[in-house]
């Protein structure tokens, strides 16, 4: 495995705050505000994002903590008023959303690695990438301001005609800080797609692409061809509400379930571009910590391929009890199953890649494998809710709401996570403290199942969702739900804490810790700002790891001992 | 607080299959559960690093093992998407001896109104054993039907009839909550179905009425909101007559067409709400909209009278509009008398149709 080191050019060495003997990287490449706000380095363009995620994150947190204490007592006694809840759920739903789950995996970890690993200088359109950013900001932004103007209280699935004739809120304000967020996601997607096909680095075949590029590719042509659609149906939201046009509201001679079909279209699939980058997370670090190549690399590639074609055809499953046909929810419903058979290819591909491994349980690895169990139940009761019958029992209720927190935090949350731990070395050059990583991945599964598994309950008794107070005999689930999310929050602190506190105490880390495959692990740590010293030619192919190797000489990726010093004491 | 359940109460005969087939659903998603995180926990310890175990040569793939847990599952999930089906069916399917009960859903209330006249509020009295339809429409939002204990949710939209239908199996109070977001109080749109025993449900039928059935009261309406002056007997105006209109096929002006639609509960709340929409071939678009001029409930109860009349008239098993008036009207009927008597209108109206 090679490794280039930069050297640093006569440019960079005129720049202040250069220590005299590192060379400058990525994050030393100037320092002033201008340098930050309007570079077109992708690793910066992603940290922006990472503020930007983390700050909207805490918001929708925020929410989270005030819906929990309110579920705390069937009565109303926190808010004191049912309109202030019904703003805070729809806060915490669009706020994580749209501006949470979507740029999540993609903005950051996506940006930062993309052009990374397939050996490109940077993404195809640099200040298309910076024009993203600026505009998911301000869509962002767009939202909080209209938050502390008096809110929005539709939900985030904007029903008509509620919406659109009855909702006493800013409707039209947050439609448009939705729509004009979309064009951060096209653009992004556009930009993914472009580099993808032409920046690759030769010997970067399809066949050699790392599973995460193949998880932001097909994610990125769900959000080209999908959030239009959104763009869309929100448009026409703001147009019957505010000139009056006829188009779901029935009283104006408009029809409520398209509005459903229009939504649904693209906010299904938009399940797929939150959860697919956490399954290219997923993809890259169980390889690293079983020191093996992926089982079923094809296999692999071609199941997110084929669930982001079947994510389009699948939407109506969210409408089985709205009035639709009996024969479309009977399609819908037969055409959803077909999902889980590619869902279960990565699943059991996942765990094979153990077998014949050498498994390391470092913080990443405890994510992964946290993700393998929380997606999983996750995907299954997603099967019962795709199940006609069953559905409609449990439609609209808690049990809803347990399963897409299963795959939406369970899974991407928990894929983030771990790929903020496994890249954190390679972003920042900085270790984390790894005792604290692994405690933090402990409480964060603790605390999940505690939060959302006693909702399964909750909606199979048939508490509804979206209820502000509740009957007497669902409290007692509800209070272990807010003790859950309790421990969960302190979970999700931790992590914030350690990694900023990380930038200045911890060790510092080598361009390859973990000894990981990939072309991202072969530049130094924090990557120069041109990512690689000259053009990397491959001709391995990926995961090319050795169990074998790692048992012969196992490293500390923490620690000072170098590889032969824990050889000889092993 | 204490008297919580981890299992929902049966009280409809479709509850007990529908349970079945749940806890069925359920032990494929636990075995599955399981399977995984047990094959991930043998497999993580097993090759943990530093255990001493066979590590030569770890496969990359095996096309087999990737058919096999595409396939098995693939069966398994077929089984699934059956089993729900076949209960989804049968919830679209009530029975024919089903009593109707209309129920109007608006922000934030159930309100349900009986054939017999009685009418209610969050409550929803019913017969146990008694196969019952709900005839829902909203007047504003969308809202949702749901009885966790008989295992029933159907969404009640505006604009729109959608039904639901149970037969209750056990006596007693069970909540219904509406399970689509409404707006302010949504979480406070519920109440209870009262299961009575079938000697109960007349009791409480006939207890504190004036005894007008809804039929009546929408014959009242009829009259109140000048239906009757042009559909009656005696009108003067050339309207339809609605003697054994509903549930039979009407002729419908297209253009240079005729559609037959059915009369059914839509058509008739289209035809009092957006007349123009539909005109009966061979009648002028005279009449006016009563858009936002009757509410639902209302129009629930015209559209019984309306329906009370298709029995009334055993003569005319298809509706025939009443060529009659032509002569009193001269000049009334407008250019429909083009219309292609081919396409299935009754032989014997042609020589009326002639002027």
């Amino acid at each position: 495995m090679s490794t280039h080191v930069h050297s640093s050019s006569t440019a960079h060495s005129v720049a202040p705050n250069s220590s005299s003997d590192e060379p400058l990287n990525y994050l030393t490449n100037g320092h002033t505000v201008k340098s930050w706000l309007l570079t077109l380095d992708h690793k910066r363009i992603a940290l922006l994002y990472l503020a930007g995620v983390v700050f909207f994150f805490l918001v929708g947190g925020v929410m989270a903590s005030v819906i929990r204490m309110e579920l705390m007592t069937p009565g109303g006694d926190v808010l004191y008023s049912p309109d202030a809840y019904n703003r805070v759920f729809t806060v915490h739903g669009v706020v994580m959303i749209f501006f949470f789950l979507v740029p999540s995996v993609p903005g950051v970890l996506g940006n930062f690695l993309l052009p990374l690993m397939i050996g490109a200088r940077d993404l195809a359109f640099p200040k298309l990438n910076l024009l993203s950013w600026y505009i998911y900001i301000f869509g962002g932004v767009s939202a909080l301001l209209i938050v502390l103007l008096g809110g929005i209280d539709t939900g985030w699935t904007f029903y008509a005609p509620f919406s659109t004739t009855f909702s006493n809120s800013l409707v039209v304000p947050a439609a448009i800080a939705v729509f004009i967020t979309g064009f951060s996601s096209i653009l992004t997607g556009l930009n993914f797609v472009v580099t993808t096909h032409t920046m690759r680095a030769p010997g970067m075949t399809w066949g050699r692409l790392p599973l995460f590029v193949w998880a932001i590719y097909a994610t990125s042509l769900i959000m080209v061809l999908g959030t239009p659609v959104l763009a869309v149906a929100i448009a026409l939201i703001g147009v019957e509400r505010a000139f009056g046009v006829g188009i779901f509201d029935p009283a104006l001679g408009g029809d409520p379930i398209l509005f459903q079909h229009l939504f649904w279209f693209y906010s299904h699939p938009a399940v797929y571009i939150m959860l697919l980058p956490g399954m290219g997370v997923i993809n890259e670090i169980i390889p690293c910590f079983a020191r093996r190549p992926i089982f079923g690399y094809k296999a692999m590639a071609g199941a997110m391929l084929g669930i982001a074609v079947l994510g389009f055809v699948v939407w109506g499953h969210h409408m089985f009890v709205s009035g639709q046909s009996m024969y479309a929810g009977l399609v819908f419903s037969f055409l959803t199953f077909f999902v889980a058979v590619p869902s279960g290819i990565k699943v059991f591909n996942w765990t094979s890649t153990m077998y014949k491994g050498s498994v390391n349980f470092d913080t990443p690895m405890l994510y992964a494998i946290a993700f393998i169990g929380l997606f999983t139940i996750g995907g299954v009761t997603g099967l019962m809710l795709a199940s006609l019958g069953v559905d409609v029992h449990l439609h609209d209720t808690y049990f809803v709401v347990a399963h897409f927190h299963y795959v939406m935090v369970g899974g991407t949350v928990t894929a983030f996570l771990g790929g903020m731990h496994f890249w954190w070395p390679k972003m920042t050059g900085r270790m984390y403290p790894e005792i604290w990583g692994k405690l933090s991945a402990i409480v964060v599964f603790i605390g999940f199942n505690l939060t959302f598994f006693p909702q399964f309950l909750l909606g199979y008794l048939g508490m509804p969702r979206r209820y502000y107070e509740y009957p007497g005999e669902f409290q007692v689930l509800n209070v272990l739900s807010s003790a859950g999310a309790s421990i969960l929050a302190f979970g999700f602190l931790m992590p914030i804490v350690y990694f900023a506190l990380s930038l200045k105490f911890s060790p510092k880390a080598g361009p390859n810790p973990w000894r990981a495959t990939g072309l991202e692990w072969e530049t130094s740590s924090p990557p120069p700002t041109e990512n690689f010293a000259s053009t990397p030619v491959i001709t391995t192919e990926p995961y090319n790891y050795s169990p074998e190797d790692s048992e012969r000489a196992p490293w500390d990726p923490f620690g000072s001992t170098t590889p032969e010093e824990v050889a000889h004491v092993g | 607080m204490w008297n919580f359940r981890l299992f929902p109460e049966q009280a409809s005969s479709f509850a007990g299959r529908y349970d079945f087939t749940f806890w069925f659903e359920v032990a494929i998603c636990l075995f599955f559960t399981f399977f995984v995180s047990l094959i991930t926990v043998v497999l993580a310890i097993r090759y943990r690093r530093g255990s001493k175990v066979n590590r030569v040569h770890p496969p990359t793939h095996s096309t087999i093992l990737e058919l096999v847990w595409s396939g098995v599952p693939f069966v398994i999930l077929m089984a699934m998407f059956a089993v729900s089906a076949v209960l989804f069916v049968e919830q679209y399917s009530s029975p024919a001896d089903a009593a109707v009960i209309d129920v109007v859903g608006k922000q934030w209330m159930w309100k349900a109104q009986h054939s017999a006249g009685k009418k209610e509020i969050n409550e929803l009295h019913v017969p146990l054993g008694q196969a019952t339809r709900l005839h829902m429409i909203s007047q504003d939002v969308i809202h949702s039907f749901f009885i966790p204990a008989f295992r029933v949710k159907q969404d009640v939209l505006p604009g729109r009839y959608t039904e639901l239908w149970f037969r209750p199996t056990k006596v007693g109070r069970f909540r219904i909550f509406c399970t689509e977001y409404c707006g302010t109080d949504h979480s406070a749109m519920g109440g209870y179905v009262e299961v009575l025993s079938p000697a109960d449900y007349e009791r409480w039928l006939e207890s504190g009425t004036t005894g007008v059935t809804q039929i009546e009261e929408g014959k009242k309406l009829f009259t109140q909101y000048h239906c009757a002056g042009c559909h009656n007997e005696n009108a003067t105006v050339r309207a339809p007559r609605l003697e054994g209109v509903y549930g039979k096929p009407v002729p419908i002006q297209h253009g240079e067409q005729v559609e037959f639609v059915k009369a059914d509960d839509r058509y008739i709340r289209d035809s009092i709400l957006l007349p123009k929409s539909q005109v009966v071939a061979g009648y002028q678009p005279l009449m006016p909209s009563y858009e936002g001029q009757i509410n639902e409930e209302d129009l629930l109860k015209i559209t019984a009278y309306i329906k009370s009349l298709a029995l009334k008239s055993e003569a005319l098993p298809t509706y025939v509009p009443e060529y009659d008036v032509d002569k009193d009207m001269p000049g009334a009927r407008g250019s429909e008398a083009e219309y292609d008597v081919d396409k299935g209108l009754k032989p014997g109206r042609e020589a009326g149709e002639k002027k």
